[in-house]
């Protein structure tokens, strides 16, 4: 039986506007077109057995997506990302396949960047500002749950975090704990909105770059 | 990306539509191009992606060396209003680029009401509505599709209006374009020799006179056009390119799957059907051809679905030896084949039964009336007999849902046809009583109807809509006769069909209507979202035109068309004549059985045959 395996792959450009649906969907066509034969769920409704182990936000790129899955068949692994990326829409690009070795519990942090774009603010003071903020000891932001509004301390899931004043815009650059607490970096700027609307950028986009254990090692 | 477009996307729905990027999209370099065109799509992408015509044409137009053609939909409401509040002009979703760059805009418009987002996705790429008022040559703006056959209503908004279909007489036109822009020529000019060109109407060139009482009395040409403009085929399917190398879209689209177009034409001849007239003769594709195209375009694609199209599959001749070789392929890899369009008959529930092996929800099928006398008057060779054979057959196989599609409001209709629909659901209802597999399941059988639409080039082309009144009275009447408690009714309401009937019988005066409309918000009328009753009526009063002129008034058997400049094959004789037989309530053979020397055939001028 063929073992489980995983693959890394960027979501970037284009492709950042895809839903978690959307990608699942093309992931799967992509196999097809590839002829890499997914291994399907049994039953009435078969799926293809693919699963992606931190499912991004409309809006944001990656360069460290992983995603998991079984073929029925034993392939060259190392053809793999070259031969599925010619066959995905622009933007989204295959960079390695491997055999499963770590389950997915254990990926513990995220390593993000965010270009933060203030229209007519001064970059170096948003910057200084920033770091300041973001250095509290508690931020406490309202978000909505499922079961209403509710209170979240984001700091305990903020490892580090550094604001840079570059030439258009502001580089952000944060290690936000990706499960247990989940941190989605658009609260970042949520609790900017709500508690220090004068640092609130016009625009952010954010980037999520690498994965890690809770040990600080790369997670593959 | 465009930096202002990029802090749109998060605030609108599925912004994945406003991207491109798609898989298969055609990009081509810049430098290698002399002329762009924008394929613009006046609805949404989901409806645009699933248009099988637009499809085709990408792929031929883009199959011209130096010729890039991209693809436009219309932006939904919230997209439209950040746009404009950014500044952001209608772009093509390959390049990115403002479509007012663009040497060439192509409208695909197969329903009338979609005329107002045609207005609105000029407006947004900052080009002039009228053609009067674009005096240069480039960007053309013209159209094509369906509803062309009456071009007269968006007839001062196009440069000119592609009659037919397209693989062809496009190109020849931007062949044309091109030497006409290398050359330095006016859009008169180039406007002039377009006319020649045999399915192209230039607008401009054809004055109608009116008589006093609002008819038209005479249409004079100009600028040497031929009197009238006779629609364009492909004579021969096999020989013409199909895409089977699609775009695949990477969020959901409402038809997302591979097509198979099986045949043009019907040989049915359904009296109320514009369809079943504008797209004769009948050419049908070879099997050896459509389960290549297919499997290319399954492997190219990554698809899990197939549909085998065309306007009556089970008239395809060979379509069980199609079924079984698509099968051979898509059986395997649990690929689905789908089959709309099948007639109520043994044969095609035969065919249902061989390729729906797994999930049975409901079936659909369309009696339009109600009653046996009506469905000849109307030329609908389905029996009440065949109709309940076929229901027997998907009760008896497990399936247990029944939707019933009918039109109120048919030329010759009386109350007892109306309520002849209370009864034939009650009969079907009979029916899974007697046979069904799974009676513990219940059963759900739908009747809906919708009023009636008298469209040109078809025989009810002279016929008067029921008012909206009238057609009201006959919802309630049948309402109240439809007791039963598994059986739905659902009824449209009529003020979309009203306004449908005015748009497609209308003539030249209906332009300023339309304008009017969008002028005040109309766009995507086709949406319950945005079609306002009160918009149109209001334009109707303030442009001084009276919508039952058009709607509810019978033409006189003499009457001179707006439509009548275009030729689409069958003579205005035939359709009469099936007119008279309507009335008398009697069968027209299907063109198997029995040629009927509709006109259409002199459409094959390189010596092809109809193959009805």
């Amino acid at each position: 039986m063929p073992e489980k395996l995983r693959m890394r792959f960027s979501k970037t450009g284009r492709a950042i506007w895809l839903s978690h649906l959307d990608l699942m969907r093309t992931m799967q066509r992509a196999f097809l077109r590839a002829e890499y034969p997914l291994k399907y769920s049994e039953g009435f409704n078969p799926h293809a057995q693919i699963s992606i182990l931190l499912p991004l936000s409309v809006g944001v790129s990656s360069v460290c997506e992983l995603m998991d899955f079984q073929l029925r068949e034993d392939v060259d692994l190392t053809q793999l990302p070259e031969r599925l990326t010619s066959v995905m829409p622009e933007g989204i690009v295959i960079h390695e396949a491997y055999p499963m070795e770590n389950k997915s519990k254990f990926l513990k942090w995220l390593r993000v960047t965010a270009r933060l774009e203030y229209d007519d603010r001064n970059l170096e003071e948003m910057a200084a500002g920033l770091n300041a903020f973001y250095a509290q000891d508690s931020i406490v932001i309202t978000r909505k749950t499922k079961r209403g509004e509710g209170q979240t301390d984001i700091v305990p899931a903020i490892q580090t975090l550094n604001a840079t004043a570059g030439e258009r815009h502001v580089e952000l650059e944060a290690m936000i704990s990706a499960q247990e607490p989940t941190l989605n970096p658009d609260h970042l700027i949520a609790a900017l909105r709500q508690l220090k609307p004068e640092l609130a950028p016009d625009f952010a986009a954010f980037t999520r770059q690498e994965v890690y254990f809770e040990n600080g090692e790369v997670f593959r | 990306m465009d930096a202002r477009l990029e802090r749109i996307l998060p605030r609108v729905l599925k912004p994945a539509r406003y991207v491109g990027g798609e898989y298969q999209q055609i990009i081509k370099d810049k430098a290698d191009v002399d002329l762009r065109m924008a394929f613009c799509f006046p609805d949404v992408y989901e409806i645009g992606m699933s248009n099988i015509g637009m499809r085709i044409l990408y792929d031929v137009i883009n199959r011209m060396p130096g010729v890039w053609c991209e693809r436009v939909f219309a932006p939904w409401g919230d997209m439209d209003a950040e746009m404009r509040k950014a500044g952001i002009p209608l772009y093509a979703l390959e390049s990115g680029d403002p479509v007012s760059e663009f040497d060439v805009l192509g409208f695909s418009v197969g329903y009338e009401m979609a005329y107002p987002a045609v207005l609105n996705m000029l407006d947004l790429a900052g080009i002039p509505l009228r053609s009067a008022d674009r005096p240069d040559l480039t960007p053309l703006v013209f159209a094509g599709g369906t509803s062309c056959c009456n071009p007269e209503p968006m007839a001062p908004f196009f440069d000119l209006m592609v009659v037919g279909e397209g693989e062809e007489v496009d190109c020849e036109l931007l062949e044309l374009f091109r030497h006409a822009q290398k050359s330095g020529w006016s859009k008169t000019q180039f406007l002039e020799a377009a006319a020649q060109i045999q399915g192209i109407y230039v607008p401009a060139f054809y004055e109608p006179e009116y008589n006093d009482d609002g008819t038209i009395k005479t249409v004079h040409t100009t600028h040497n056009a031929p009197a009238r403009v006779t629609k364009r085929i492909i004579e021969d399917l096999d020989a013409c390119p199909f895409p089977t190398h699609p775009i695949v879209p990477s969020t959901e689209i409402v038809h997302d799957r591979v097509n198979v177009e099986l045949f043009r034409g019907c040989i049915r001849g359904c009296r109320f059907c514009q369809a079943g007239y504008v797209y004769r003769p009948v050419r049908p594709r070879k099997t050896e051809t459509l389960i290549k195209q297919g499997i290319e375009a399954l492997k190219s694609t990554g698809y899990q679905e197939a549909t085998l199209l065309s306007l009556s599959s089970s008239d395809y001749r060979p379509l069980s030896d199609l079924c079984d070789g698509m099968l051979e392929y898509c059986e395997p890899r649990s690929i689905s084949l789908s089959l709309p369009s099948l007639r109520a008959d043994n044969f095609s529930m035969d065919i249902m039964s061989r390729l729906q092996k797994v999930r049975k929800g409901g079936l659909t099928f369309a009696p339009e009336a109600g009653t046996q006398r009506l469905r000849d008057a109307i030329n609908k060779n389905v029996t009440e007999e065949d109709l309940l054979n076929s229901c027997r057959v998907a009760f008896e196989g497990g399936w247990n849902g029944v939707k019933l599609y009918f039109m109120l409001g048919l030329p010759t209709e009386t109350d007892e046809d109306v309520l002849g629909i209370a009864e034939l659901a009650n009969r079907v209802l009979h029916c899974w009583r007697q046979y069904a597999k799974f009676k513990n399941r219940g059963v759900r059988i739908t009747v809906s109807t919708s009023c009636f639409v008298p469209k040109p080039h078809s025989p009810f082309q002279w016929e008067a809509q029921v008012t909206m009144a009238e057609y009201q009275r006959k919802v309630n009447l049948l309402r109240e006769n439809i007791r039963a408690r598994n059986v739905t009714y659902n009824w449209h309401d009529p003020d979309t069909s009203f306004v449908e009937a005015v748009l497609s019988r209308g003539d030249r005066r209906i332009a300023d209507v339309i304008e009017h409309v969008w002028r005040h918000g109309g766009n995507l009328e086709a949406w319950g979202d945005y079609f306002s009753f009160e918009r149109w009526m209001n334009a109707f009063k303030d442009c001084g035109v009276d919508p039952y002129f058009y709607a509810c008034r019978e033409r006189g058997a003499e009457e001179i068309m707006p439509w009548e400049v275009i030729d689409m094959g069958v003579t205005r004789r035939h359709l009469r004549h099936e007119r008279d037989q309507a009335y008398k309530a009697v069968l027209s053979p299907d063109c198997r059985k029995q040629c009927t020397a509709c006109g259409a055939l002199k459409l094959m001028t390189k010596g092809g045959c109809c193959d009805a």
